[in-house]
C-alpha cells in the first residue's frame, strides 16, 4: 500500500521535470543552441546524480516546515502540489514553481491536522522566493558584463564563440541539472522521508543505499521522465517568451540559476563555508524557475533591453497562485482521504481544536 | 581542443577567403579601369579575366559557407544575418565584374581630359568596398570596430556621388555628340553603382551589428 502512496510524489517529480528542469535548458533550446534531445539526456543523467548525491540538506528544511508522518498525508500533500502545478498552470504553458506549490500543500497539511507551522522555516522559505531570483539576477548581470568585456578584449571569432558556447551550455546544463536534483528533490520526495517504504538499506551487489537515497533515486528518475516527456513546450516558452536572449545570454542564465540552486542546496559548500569560519545560510529548496527568471531580468537590466512585462506579470501571478492553489487542494484532498476513504492523514489523532489551528500556532 | 575547433577554424578560413576574394576583386576593378583609360588593352583584358576568377571563387566559397552553416546548425541566431551579408557582398563583386565587362563590350570613348575624373571615381568606389570588407571582418571578430569602418564606407560613397555628379556635369558641358555624352554618363553611372552596392551592404551590416550585442 505504501508504494501506491509514492505515485503522487512521482507525479510531482514528473511535473518538476516538465517545468522547473525545463527552465534551466529553456533558453538554450529556445535559441536552438542545444537540441532538445541533448538537453534532455544531460538533464536526466545529472538530475538523478544530484538527487542521490547530496540532497539531504533541503529535505530537512521541508521536514521542519511540516513533519508529515502518515503515508496518506504525504501522498495528498505531494498530489496537491502536483495538481496545483499541472492542472492550473502547466496547461497554460507558463513556467511555474513546484517549490511554492509544495510549501503551500505542506502548510495545508499543517492546517488540516492542526500541527504547528514553523514560522521561522516558512519565513526562510518565503524570503528565499525573493532572495533567489535577486541573487540570480546579480550573478547573471556580473557574468554578462564580464563575458562581454572579455569577448571584446580578446576579439574572438563569431564562429569560435558559437563553438565555445555550445560546449559550455552542455557543461552548465549538467551543473544546473545536478544542482536542481540536489536542491529540488526535497520538493518531490521530502514529504515521504518519514514514511519511506524502502528498507533501511538496499543492496546492489557491493553497494548499499539507504532508504532516503532510494527514495531520492526514484524521485530523480521521475524528474528525468518529466524532462524527457513534457518539458519541450515549456523550454520553448521560456526561451523565447520573456525577452530575446542570445546563446551567450542563455549560457549565463543557466550558470547563474545553477549557481543559486547549488548555493542553497549543497551541504558540502555549507560545510566548506563553516570550515572557513564564514557566516552560513540555511539550505533551502529554491525554485529553478525563479532563479532563471531572475537571471533573465539581470541580463535585461545590463543590456537595457525591454522585458515583456505582460509575460513577466503572468509568471509572477503563477508564483502567487501556485502555493494558494496547492494549499486549497491539500485541504480538500486531506478531508476526502480522511472522511471518505477513512485513511489516516497523520500519525497522531486529530486534535479537537483543529478548526482553530492557524499557521504558527502550536496546538500540542 | 584543436580537434574541437578544427572544423570551426576551417569555416573561418573560408569566410576570410571569401572576403579576400571580394576585396581583391574590387582592387582589380580599379586597376582594370585604370588600364582601360590608359588604353593598355593587354593589361585590361588580364584584369577582366582576373575579376571573373575572383567572382567565381567568391560564389563558390559563399555557397560552401552557407551550406556548412545550415548543415552544421552553426550560429543559429546570426545565421540569417551572415548569409544575407555574404550574399550582398557577392553582389558587390558581381557589380564590379559586370562594369568591367561593359567597358569591354561597349568600349566608351572617354576624352583624355576626363580620364582622371573616371579614375578618381573608380578609386572612391573601390575605397568604399575596401572599408566594407574591413567592416565585415570586424563583424566576425571585433564588433566594436564595425561602426568605424561603416562610417568610412558612407564617406567614400558620398565622395563617389560627388565625383560622379561633377563628372556628369563636365561631360554634358563638353562639345560632344549627345549620344556620346549619354554613353559617357552611363559609364559614370555604372562605376558609381559599385559604391551604392557597398552602401547597401553597410546599411544591412549596421543593423546586424546592433543585433549582435553580445
Amino acid at each position: 500500500m505504501s508504494w501506491i502512496y509514492l505515485t503522487s510524489g512521482l507525479f510531482l517529480g514528473w511535473s518538476l521535470g516538465a517545468n522547473d528542469a525545463a527552465n534551466l535548458f529553456g533558453t538554450a533550446v529556445g535559441t536552438k543552441m542545444l537540441r532538445f534531445r541533448t538537453a534532455a539526456l544531460v538533464g536526466s543523467v545529472f538530475v538523478v546524480i544530484g538527487a542521490v548525491a547530496g540532497a539531504h540538506g533541503t529535505s530537512k528544511t521541508l521536514g521542519r516546515l511540516g513533519a508529515i508522518d502518515a503515508p496518506a498525508g504525504a501522498f495528498m500533500v505531494a498530489l496537491a502540489a502536483a495538481l496545483a502545478v499541472v492542472l492550473l498552470l502547466t496547461k497554460s504553458g507558463l513556467p511555474v514553481s513546484i517549490t511554492q506549490a509544495i510549501v503551500g500543500a505542506i502548510v495545508g497539511w499543517n492546517l488540516f491536522t492542526g500541527r504547528p507551522t514553523d514560522l521561522k522555516t516558512l519565513g526562510q522559505l518565503v524570503s528565499s522566493w525573493l532572495i533567489s531570483p535577486l541573487l540570480s539576477a546579480l550573478i547573471a548581470a556580473a557574468l554578462f558584463g564580464a563575458t562581454r568585456a572579455f569577448l571584446r578584449r580578446l576579439k574572438v571569432h563569431l564562429l569560435e564563440v558559437d563553438a565555445w558556447t555550445r560546449g559550455a551550455l552542455v557543461a552548465a546544463g549538467a551543473f544546473g541539472a545536478f544542482s536542481l536534483g540536489q536542491n529540488d528533490i526535497a520538493n518531490v520526495m521530502g514529504v515521504f522521508v518519514r514514511v519511506s517504504p524502502f528498507p533501511e538499506t538496499t543492496r546492489f551487489g557491493p553497494f548499499g543505499a539507504t532508504s532516503v537515497e532510494m527514495l531520492f533515486l526514484l524521485g530523480g528518475i521521475a524528474i528525468a521522465v518529466g524532462i524527457c516527456t513534457y518539458s519541450h513546450r515549456v523550454m520553448l516558452r521560456l526561451g523565447s517568451g520573456l525577452t530575446s536572449l542570445s546563446p551567450l545570454g542563455a549560457l549565463i542564465v543557466v550558470l547563474a540559476a545553477a549557481t543559486v540552486l547549488f548555493v542553497f542546496g549543497s551541504p558540502d559548500l555549507q560545510r566548506l563555508v563553516k570550515a572557513c569560519h564564514l557566516p552560513g545560510w540555511p539550505l533551502l529548496p529554491v525554485s529553478a524557475t525563479q532563479a532563471v527568471v531572475g537571471a533573465i531580468l539581470g541580463i535585461s537590466v545590463v543590456r537595457r533591453s525591454g522585458i515583456r512585462t505582460k509575460v513577466l506579470g503572468q509568471i509572477a501571478l503563477g508564483w502567487l497562485v501556485a502555493p494558494v492553489a496547492a494549499l486549497g487542494i491539500a485541504l480538500v484532498g486531506l478531508f476526502v482521504l480522511q472522511n471518505v476513504f477513512e485513511l489516516p492523514v497523520s500519525a497522531a489523532p486529530k486534535p479537537a481544536a483543529t478548526a482553530g489551528a492557524v499557521a504558527g500556532t502550536p496546538v500540542s | 581542443m584543436t580537434i574541437l575547433f578544427r572544423r570551426t577554424r576551417a569555416l573561418e578560413a573560408q569566410i576570410d577567403q571569401f572576403l579576400d576574394a571580394v576585396s581583391e576583386g574590387c582592387l582589380v576593378f580599379e586597376q582594370g579601369i585604370d588600364d582601360y583609360l590608359r588604353h593598355d588593352e593587354a593589361s585590361f583584358e588580364e584584369r577582366r579575366k582576373a575579376i571573373g576568377i575572383f567572382e567565381a571563387r567568391a560564389d563558390e566559397l559563399r555557397r560552401e559557407v552557407e551550406t556548412r552553416l545550415y548543415a552544421e546548425s552553426l550560429i543559429p541566431d546570426h545565421r540569417g544575418d551572415v548569409l544575407g551579408l555574404l550574399e550582398n557582398l557577392d553582389n558587390v563583386i558581381d557589380q564590379a565584374k559586370r562594369t568591367l565587362g561593359q567597358f569591354e563590350v561597349e568600349r566608351p570613348d572617354v576624352p583624355e581630359d576626363l580620364a582622371a575624373d573616371y579614375l578618381a571615381l573608380a578609386r572612391a568606389c573601390t575605397q568604399s568596398t575596401q572599408h566594407l570588407v574591413n567592416a565585415c571582418r570586424a563583424f566576425f571578430r571585433e564588433i566594436t570596430a564595425v561602426r568605424s569602418h561603416i562610417h568610412k564606407v558612407y564617406f567614400f560613397e558620398k565622395e563617389a556621388d560627388r565625383l560622379a555628379d561633377s563628372l556628369k556635369r563636365k561631360v554634358f558641358a563638353k562639345d560632344l555628340e549627345l549620344a556620346r555624352k549619354i554613353h559617357l554618363r552611363y559609364f559614370c553611372l555604372h562605376v558609381e553603382t559599385l559604391s551604392d552596392r557597398a552602401e547597401e551592404v553597410a546599411d544591412r551590416l549596421a543593423i546586424y551589428t546592433i543585433k549582435r550585442t553580445i
